[in-house]
């Protein structure tokens, strides 16, 4: 219920939607908690929201550890 | 379930036990909420979304699997795009989960009231996680000496949200969800219990900072105001849930649908409320592996994909 996934901005959609990838998989995810974000940027995604920001390189690590 | 799906109790010490608390928010919801769900869910105008792990949640042997006007979501704002396209229904979305998904709604709440939709509200079941832990530290009868605490409640919340444990004599982990971050947390805390050094340690820096998401908080606190709330297993607990402010009863289920809570009693026999406070083990429940399992459930332990006993029948049977 309160797992989240870090994923990769990949481009803007509109005020409050960017369209994220993870592991090769696109979809979207709402920026109503996180306004300023941006395209290339690492985030948590929870339930369709990005709640925290995460730097590339604890991204990467989260990512290889559950993989 | 992360525990169990890597053996990590099988490669601790016997000094070390591991014992399972109420962190399962579908698991810690009462069956008199779930019946709420079930007395809505049976109105012809009603359109109920939820997240998954609810659907099967049994109460008095019903569950929403059981009906057609249930829509699983996985994003709270697809039950806006329902209210659109279904003028003629009420749309109830399930309020269940902790201060990770809390947010969420409250943001859902704040968009419906902007684009005035009319036929939304929210059955709010939310519970907030400080309450619960105080009052398993404050009960007598416990034996803990570490918490191993919630890594994306944290990442919303802040690591300082729990720096109140800093006054009870244990030591505690913010901790991520795979093993490795785990087993790390629990050699941290180890140490610190041999030492009888009793702090509140962020392991879990890649997403956890010591103010969170104050967006995400104030957004929460925006809609939704403390109260006291039921958790199964542990009984009443001031201030430990939440319910819509005053300025949003409109999106209330509670007074729109003027639901009247019935007091339901457990499944007979069902363990969860002690499995749940880490005083029994699965195995130690009657009905586990046996009358309750996943394909049949009859607690929510075993329902709920982060369920004591879901994680223990997937992965520790033998």
């Amino acid at each position: 219920m309160c797992l989240a996934v870090p994923v990769k901005i990949i481009n803007k959609i509109d005020d409050q939607n960017v369209r994220v990838e993870s592991r090769g998989v696109r979809f979207e995810a709402s920026t109503m908690l996180i306004k300023d974000v941006n395209i290339g940027e690492y985030v948590l995604v929870h339930a369709g929201f990005i709640i925290q920001k995460i730097s590339k390189k604890d991204a990467e690590e989260l990512i290889e550890l559950t993989k | 379930m992360s525990i169990a799906r890597s053996g990590i109790r099988s490669m601790l010490s016997k000094n070390v036990n591991i014992i399972s608390g109420p962190g399962c928010p579908v698991c810690v919801t009462p069956s008199s909420d779930i019946n709420s769900v079930l007395e809505l869910v049976k109105r012809h105008d009603v359109i109920i979304a939820t997240f998954g792990d609810m659907v099967r949640v049994p109460s008095g042997g019903d569950s929403l699997q059981n009906y057609k006007n249930v829509k699983i979501v996985y994003n709270p704002l697809e039950s806006l795009t329902l209210a659109k396209s279904n003028r003629d229904k009420e749309i109830v979305f399930i309020g269940v989960g902790f201060e990770t998904t809390t947010p969420l709604i409250a943001s859902v709440i704040k968009k419906a009231k902007a684009d005035g939709i009319k036929n939304f509200s929210v059955l709010c079941m939310h519970k907030t996680v400080p309450a619960a832990i105080k009052a398993i530290l404050d009960d007598k009868t416990s034996k803990i000496d570490g918490l191993i605490l919630p890594g994306h409640v944290s990442a919303v919340t802040g690591s300082k949200y729990f720096d109140f444990i800093k006054s009870y004599k244990v030591t505690a982990a913010i901790t991520g969800f795979e093993a490795k971050e785990i087993l790390g947390s629990i050699s941290i805390m180890v140490d610190n219990i041999e030492a009888e050094k009793h702090s509140v340690i962020n392991n879990y820096r890649s997403v956890v900072t010591e103010n969170g998401n104050t967006v995400a908080m104030k957004t929460m606190y925006d809609i939704f105001k403390d109260t006291d709330s039921d958790w199964r297993g542990i009984g009443n607990i001031k201030l430990s849930g939440l319910r819509i402010r005053r300025e949003y009863e409109e999106f209330d289920s509670l007074k729109r649908f003027n639901i009247k809570q019935k007091n339901i009693k457990e499944a007979k026999g069902c363990l969860c409320g002690n499995i749940l406070m880490g005083k029994n083990d699965p195995v130690d429940c009657g009905h586990y592996g046996k009358t309750c399992t996943p394909s049949n459930p009859i607690g929510p332990c075993m329902v709920s994909s982060e369920g004591t006993c879901a994680a223990f029948y997937k992965y520790m049977r033998r």
